[in-house]
Parts: C-alpha cells; structure tokens; sequence
C-alpha cells in the first residue's frame, strides 16, 4: 500500500470538458487504488463520472490527487500523462 | 452560475415525442428555437454539431441522464434545456441503460471557461440521486422548472 500525492496542470485549451473527465474517469476505474481529485474548491472521487464533471477545471488549473493503494504508484503517473498531454486533442477543438 | 440561469423555460419538454437519440436532439434543438434562445435558421447547424459532438462519445454518462451539447457560433453565455422520456430513450450510454432525462447545452466557441462553469452547475445538480428521481417524475414543464429553482435555492 502506498498514498502518492501529486500536483497537475490542465494544459488543454478547454479544460476538462465532458470527453476528458470521461477519459479521466476510465482510466481512473482501471486502477484498484482510491483516487481523489481536488481543484482547490472541491473534492471528489475520480472513479465518479458526474463528481469529476463538477470540477470545472479550466486551462491552468492546478488538480491535487491523493491516490491510494496498492496500484498508486501505477495510477499517478498515467494520469500525470494523460492531463500532461492534454488529453490528446492539443490541436483540435473542444467540445 | 445557477442551472436556472442556463435553462430556457419555454424550451423545456416533459414529454419527449422522440424515441431515438437523435430525434430527441432535434427535437429539443427546436423548441429552443420556438422559444426563442435560437434562431430558426440556425437549427440545422446546430443539430448537426451536437449530432457530431454525440458521434466522438456519447454523452450519457449513465444513471438516466444525457448531455448532449456542442459549442455553437452566435450563443453568447451557455444555454440549455431539458428534455424528459417516460419511455427511456437509448443513447448507448456508460452504463447501457435508457435516458429518462435529456439535458442539451449550448455554449460559445470563444468561451470555454463558461462552458465548463456551466456543466458544473448542471453536475451539481444531476449528480445527486434525489434530483434525478424527482425529474423524472416530473410530468409538467411548471414541476421541472420548480425542481430546478428549488435545487438552485438549496444550492
């Protein structure tokens, strides 16, 4: 067991919008550990698609998990990429 | 932002005539026209967008509720409505299960912040069991838009 603590930016241009917090939460859900997401106001469950829509975490929001468990280690850093790389649409639109 | 402030009164549906994913997206898309918060002209186009978002994912995210939503040139700050199926409609939601309640959003191209300030206030509220419950058993546009201005009033 293991509690991992991280801080990560939200890079894209429109935020964690409906298709990143769904992306977020599938990848959240692949991990055993318990996962939890704060934009400073707020904070939820990762694994919960309708508490992971309340965060509104715009471009250059700063997001803090508290992940743990035994897969910690393992979660943190494929979310880490997956908000690192802005949820892969860097150069698209949002919507 | 309140989920009052967002939702066009006149263009909320109590009873979807639509039975498919797609029907209850124009249909919705017309009654904010009808009521005013879009131009007729426009309806086209927007359909077509938010029938483009719904194809990348889908926007029933489970427990009853769709989302559908697109961002769309001319909404100046984010507009929805609120479609309600006693029937179910299929979405091909998280979960696989029918929609009971169809929530559209519109919002501006230029302002993604609002945009998410506006799926906030809609989350807020949809994400509490209670509150889908009662909107689904809301079978008036006046029991809708009570449940609505009386969730906002909780906060």
């Amino acid at each position: 067991m293991a509690t991992i603590e991280q801080e990560v930016t939200v890079v894209n241009k429109y935020g964690l919008h409906a298709r990143p917090a769904m992306q977020l939460v599938e990848l959240a859900n692949r991990f055993g550990s318990k996962i939890e997401i704060s934009n400073g106001v707020l904070t939820v469950d990762a694994k919960s698609i309708m508490s992971v829509m309340r965060l509104a975490a715009t471009q250059g929001t700063v997001l803090k998990m508290v992940i743990d468990g035994h897969d910690a280690d393992k979660a943190a850093v494929a979310i880490k990429q997956l908000i690192d790389a802005g949820f892969g649409e860097m150069d698209e639109q949002g919507s | 932002m309140k989920l009052s402030d967002i939702m066009v009164k006149d263009a909320i549906i109590p009873e979807l005539k639509a039975r498919s994913r797609d029907e209850a997206i124009t249909e919705l898309i017309e009654a904010m026209a009808s009521a005013g918060a879009i131009t007729r002209k426009s309806v086209h186009e927007v359909a077509k967008a938010v029938l483009a978002r719904e194809s990348k994912a889908t926007t029933g995210i489970g427990k009853g509720v769709a989302l559908p939503h697109a961002k769309v040139a001319g909404i100046k700050s984010p507009v929805g409505t609120i479609g309600r199926s006693s029937r179910g409609i299929d979405f091909s939601a998280l979960d696989a299960k029918p929609v009971y309640s169809v929530i559209l959003l519109l919002s501006s191209p230029d302002n993604p912040d609002e945009h998410l300030q506006a799926m906030e206030a809609i989350f807020k509220h949809v994400q509490r069991d209670i509150f889908r419950k009662f909107l689904r058993q809301s079978e008036t546009k006046e029991a809708i838009i009570d449940l609505i201005q009386e969730a906002d009033e909780l906060g």
